[in-house]
């Protein structure tokens, strides 16, 4: 026999061996209850209809949008309104700009500002040029784009948006 | 190192005094019925852990209490677990105090000098009991609120102020969401600091002094 086990470490390797089982079960569930609201959730997607092309007529000019979002959170529905804004760059139907209205910083809603021609975030002064690009301020990139977009038959504008 | 760390922490702690005067105290004589106490102290402690957990999700309202601890018990991970506990620990807690309370009366351990002890050991009854009462109304069901209701009525029929003690449980004539609100206070601030503050005043009590014989055959 080599180097049998004394009593003492026995006992120490018995009370880790408990202590580390007795820690998980308190340790896990205590832990998954508190970020379950973390977990799973998003991933939605859908086709939102945004707008009629005949309403946005004028070339370079932002058409400002906006729909609901309604999340069950916990145990309640939370609606959350998003918007942005529609520019016709020719008069192709097809080609146009749309903006997500979520500044880049911080999440601030952005404004359209017609004699400059740029858009204003209120939170910390930041200014997008009429394509989304950072012209002032802290944001670290261009507005966001709704790059899928398509027009129904009946001239009806959806963009494709799904949950992060 | 470790040794340096501590001992820099005992100069200004008096760790070491810490450890002479609560853990080698002279060894109890063993008897289960005396671990009823600590029993008591571990319920409390284990009512206050998973009642914290509870917050994180429970709402005080009446558009909210309910479906908050529906969303607890189907939902969330471990819910049903953590609120299981909280609810079982509530009726086990008043057994188990009640238990010690007999058990203290039957050995005659009240007498001098712990009388003190058994007072403030009634207030830790009463502020337990306390605690059953104003938690039952918290989910908001129908069990709930007319539990409160009786409840509350009893109180009121204590003669000339009772009308005034229902109002002010209810925090008006009727059940309302004012009810439910300072039940909630009363149930998670108020009554907790109560009972923390007698448990305090107990222990230091007991340590004072020791345990009381066991009864012999000549007593
Ligand atoms: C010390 C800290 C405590 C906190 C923060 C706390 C918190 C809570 C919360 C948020 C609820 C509502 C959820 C539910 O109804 O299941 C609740 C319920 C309840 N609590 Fe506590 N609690 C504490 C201690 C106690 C103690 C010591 C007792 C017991 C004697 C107790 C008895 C109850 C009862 C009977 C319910 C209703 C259970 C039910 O019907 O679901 N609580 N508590
Ligand atoms: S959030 Fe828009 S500039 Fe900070």
């Amino acid at each position: 026999m080599s180097e049998p086990i004394s009593r003492r470490d026995f006992m120490k390797a018995s009370v880790y061996f408990v202590g580390g089982i007795v820690g998980a079960a308190v340790g896990i569930p205590a832990v998954g209850y508190l970020i379950e609201p973390a977990l799973g959730g998003g991933g939605k997607e859908a086709w939102i209809p945004i707008g009629k092309m005949e309403d946005m007529p004028e070339i370079g000019k932002p058409y400002p949008f906006s729909f609901t979002r309604v999340q069950v959170n916990g145990w309640e529905r939370t609606a959350t309104s998003k918007g942005g804004f529609v520019i016709r760059k020719s008069e192709n139907p097809e080609d146009i700009l749309i903006l997500d209205s979520r500044c880049t910083h911080l999440g601030c809603t952005v404004n359209w500002k017609e004699d400059e021609r740029v858009f204003l975030c209120p939170c910390h002064d930041a200014s997008f040029d009429a394509e989304g690009a950072v012209i002032d301020g802290p944001p670290p990139r261009p507005l966001d784009r709704h790059a899928e977009f398509r027009v129904t038959e009946d001239g009806i504008l959806e963009i494709f948006y799904s949950e992060a | 190192m470790w040794k340096k760390i501590f001992a820099w922490l005992d100069e200004r702690l008096g760790l070491n005094d810490l450890q002479k005067n609560l853990l080698e105290r002279p060894e109890p004589k063993g008897n289960w019925w005396n671990t009823l106490g600590s029993a008591s102290l571990f319920l409390f402690i284990l009512q206050g852990a998973t009642g914290i957990f509870l917050t994180v999700y429970y709402t005080p309202s009446p558009d909210h209490a309910y479906d908050s601890i529906t969303y607890i018990m189907n939902d969330v991970a471990f819910g049903w677990l953590i609120r299981g506990i909280h609810h079982w620990g509530a009726t086990l807690m008043v057994l188990v105090v009640f238990i010690h309370m007999l058990r203290v009366f039957v050995t005659a351990s009240y007498k001098y000098p712990r009388e003190l002890t058994w007072i403030i050991g009634i207030g830790l009854l009463i502020a337990t009991l306390g605690m059953g009462f104003t938690g039952y109304l918290l989910p908001w069901n129908q069990r709930a609120f007319w539990a409160t209701t009786v409840g509350t009525e009893i109180a009121g029929a204590v003669p000339f102020i009772g009308e005034f003690i229902l109002k002010a449980l209810r925090g008006g004539t009727d059940l309302s969401a004012l009810t439910l609100q300072r039940f909630f206070s009363g149930h998670i601030w108020m009554l907790p600091l109560v009972l923390a503050g007698l448990i305090g005043a107990h222990l230091y009590l007991i340590i004072r002094h020791g345990e009381s014989h066991w009864p012999t055959k000549e007593d």
